[in-house]
């Protein structure tokens, strides 16, 4: 695997940011920070992830077996739960903001320009 | 004793979502008293750990999974007094905004107490843990609460857009530290602060600890309002409810700078320990651009919440600056300004909370004059005003001079400069305010009237007419802007701070004392008395801010005699900077990108 995995999730987190920063729509804001997000995962079970090892699961199988980390696969659990807070909370705004605004182009969006 | 570690996380996270549950079928008394005892209890518990921590700091591991031959299995709680006391500050402030919402609401569910509870339970763990991914995910928790908060009012328009800015700004942030954390243990192995410390000591700090560093600062100065990542805090705190927009300028925003001092001292001060100057440089830097732009921006509002949120911007760069000094005594500078700063920051808005609640606008120029009925808040208005200002004797001056003395002890003396200017001029724009809305100083038509409507209550929070003011919310605001004159005058307060923030940059202590369960004692240092030249400074920052607020209320002749050669370029500066606000998420994030990579590159550059 080597710097594989790294190289997409550096692609996944400047792409991601490339769409938060280009969107017309607040859907597919939040959606892109989502992508910037799966960043994440990828970098931290790439960490974890070892060749030829099996899944973390040490109940039935010789404890001499390799394993991959299963620390980073709790991270990523706490990460996607993470996501999933704050991907919907964005989303319940941003259908709000429909009905207030009437549009979800963040260019319509003018009660805070300074 | 050292049982009761986890409690004050515990109690608002567990009575949080109780509320949810009972909330909207219990009577309004029960909701506010079950919030209520939950903080105070909290706060208690907080208390008692900093006073423990006071004789040594100690580790909590949850479960008792205590290190075996200095190497970490479980989780902890790493309590030191630094982390407890503001652990105590952030639960007493959360305790002050409770009391105040008692009133300020006339509909209120149980949903503001449980998600200020969560809220609460985020920022007390952040500062009290000892593990690196559980301070992101603490980070994580105090953040959704607060988005959740900014968005309170959520049928009308300005919180919305303001709760989806922060949000995705700080989502950002968030993701960052993710892959921080991520590099910091694919190099070390280890989660817990001590344990990466320790494991970075001794090694040159590689492309790839500095990629960690920047990603991981990058995310918690975006929390800081370190400028270029400072828009989201403007837009928050002008639509947020003013209990909530006390917890955000009063101690949240500060928490990321905590959180960048105690990543610093226990991660990355051993491998850095030769590339100190760099460091300092780098983020005195950062600090300078926040405190100016902050306080250029204080000066040019004419909506007074966002006025005091860019007051909070130009403050947070003062404590960069502070922490990036990389002493002992900038850290205790930093923690007695933030605590001088927080209260009177957080009294502050509960006096404009009292303005809008009765006038329904929070414009300057809407309020001329009728300020009258309310004269008490006009001399609160004014004492925190004077009290940004630095003036002497009191907590924010105590601040600012140990600032200026770690300034001077690292030869950076030209910091005092902009130490000055920037309590001159967010102390001068709040005495402003106070002169217009208090005294009707100063001409009737402001610049850009059409920001007067962005000012305005689009839906009232309050139903009953508002002929009165409940006394609550003056007695609240009273009682912090008395802990802010006092705090600092009270006899071993400063010194207490300035041994505790020496043993907080003591790196191979704070290892000693997580990983092996030494016993370490805060070391005795002389007194440090403030000089004379530390009283010239202050006053001199007072006179600029009553000065600067003379200027604001009756300077316009004076600024029309300006020759054009200065005036027009002022203008357009102004302008431009008004412009970069722009509201848009697409431009906050292009400007995050910017920053993050341009102090990445420059680290990387500098610190090799």
């Amino acid at each position: 695997m080597g710097f594989f995995p790294y190289f997409v999730a550096a692609w996944l987190f400047v792409i991601g940011l490339w769409g938060v920063i280009s969107s017309r729509n607040l859907v597919r804001t939040v959606l892109c920070l989502v992508v910037v997000q799966a960043s994440t995962y990828l970098v931290l079970l790439g960490i974890g992830y070892r060749a030829g090892a099996k899944a973390p699961i040490v109940a039935d199988i010789p404890t001499t077996s390799r394993l991959v980390d299963p620390v980073v696969q709790v991270l990523v659990l706490t990460d996607i739960v993470i996501e999933a807070t704050v991907a919907a909370l964005l989303l319940a705004l941003v259908v709000q903001a429909h009905k207030r605004f009437g549009s979800v182009n963040p260019d319509d969006l003018r009660p805070l320009r300074d | 004793m050292t049982h009761i570690s986890a409690l004050p996380v515990l109690v608002p996270f567990l009575a949080g979502p109780l509320l949810v549950a009972v909330g909207q079928f219990a009577p309004r008394w029960f909701n506010d008293s079950l919030a209520a005892a939950a903080a105070i209890a909290s706060a208690g518990l907080c208390a008692l750990l900093a006073v423990h921590a006071a004789g040594h700091p100690f580790p909590y591991w949850m479960g008792g999974w205590t290190p075996r031959y200095g190497t970490t299995i479980g989780i902890s709680l790493s309590i030191d007094l630094l982390g407890a006391g503001l652990a105590t500050f952030s639960a007493l402030l959360v305790c002050a905004a409770l009391l105040y919402a008692l009133r300020y609401f006339d509909a209120i569910e149980g949903l503001f107490h449980a998600l200020m509870l969560l809220f609460m339970a985020g920022m007390v763990g952040f500062c009290l843990t000892g593990d690196l991914f559980n301070l992101v995910v603490f980070f994580e928790l105090m953040s959704a609460a607060a988005y959740a908060l900014t968005a309170y009012k959520v049928e009308e328009r300005g919180p919305l857009q303001g709760a989806i800015n922060f949000a995705i700004t700080n989502s950002v942030g968030g993701y960052a530290m993710f892959i921080g954390v991520g590099l910091l243990y694919a190099r070390t192995g280890a989660l817990n602060m001590a344990q990466i410390g320790a494991a970075l000591d001794g090694h040159h700090a590689d492309w790839l600890v500095i990629v960690a560093m920047v990603l991981l600062f990058g995310g918690f100065l975006t929390k800081a309002a370190a400028v270029p990542l400072h828009f989201w805090l403007a837009d928050a705190h002008a639509v947020a409810p003013i209990p909530v927009c006390v917890l955000f300028s009063g101690v949240m925003v500060e928490l990321g700078v905590y959180a960048v001092a105690r990543l610093y001292w226990q991660l990355f001060a051993g491998s850095l320990a030769a590339h100190e100057v760099g460091v300092r440089a780098v983020f005195v830097g950062l600090g300078v651009a926040t405190a100016l732009l902050g306080g250029v921006m204080c000066f040019l509002q004419r909506h007074v919440k966002r006025l005091l949120a860019f007051s909070t911007i130009s403050h947070v760069g003062m404590f960069i600056c502070g922490v990036a000094l990389l002493t002992g005594k900038g850290i205790a500078g930093v923690g007695t300004y933030v605590v001088g700063h927080g209260l009177t920051k957080a009294a502050l808005f509960m006096c404009a909370g009292v303005l809008l609640h009765r006038f329904a606008t929070i414009d300057e120029y809407d309020l001329r004059g009728r300020g009258r009925e309310v004269p008490l808040v006009g001399v609160m208005m004014a004492v925190g005003g004077l009290l940004l200002a630095a003036l002497p004797p009191f907590t924010t001056f105590m601040g600012k001079s140990l600032l200026e003395e770690s300034s001077s002890a690292v030869g950076y003396n030209w910091l005092i400069a902009v130490y000055i200017f920037g309590s001159a001029i967010t102390g001068g724009a709040v005495l402003r305010v106070v002169g217009r809305v208090f005294f009707a100083w100063g001409p009737a038509q402001g610049p850009r009237p059409a920001k007067a409507r962005m000012a305005r209550e689009e839906t009232s929070e309050q139903r009953a007419p508002r002929t009165q003011t409940p006394p609550m919310m003056l007695i609240v605001p009273g009682a912090l802007l008395v802990g802010a004159l006092g705090l600092g005058l009270l006899p071993g307060a400063v010194p207490g701070i300035d041994r505790f923030a020496a043993q907080f940059v003591q790196h191979r202590a704070y290892a000693a004392w997580v990983l092996h369960g030494a016993h370490i004692h805060p070391p005795i240092l002389p007194a440090s008395h403030i000089s004379a030249d530390d009283y010239g400074y202050s006053i001199l920052s007072t006179l600029g801010a009553l000065g600067a607020a003379g200027l604001g209320l009756f300077g316009r002749r004076l600024r029309r005699a300006l020759p054009r050669a200065i005036a027009v370029p002022g203008a357009s500066v102004a302008d431009v900077l008004h412009g970069l606000h722009s509201g848009h998420i697409g431009d906050y994030i292009t400007w995050w990108t910017a920053g993050v990579s341009l102090v990445g590159g420059v680290c990387l550059i500098v610190l090799r």
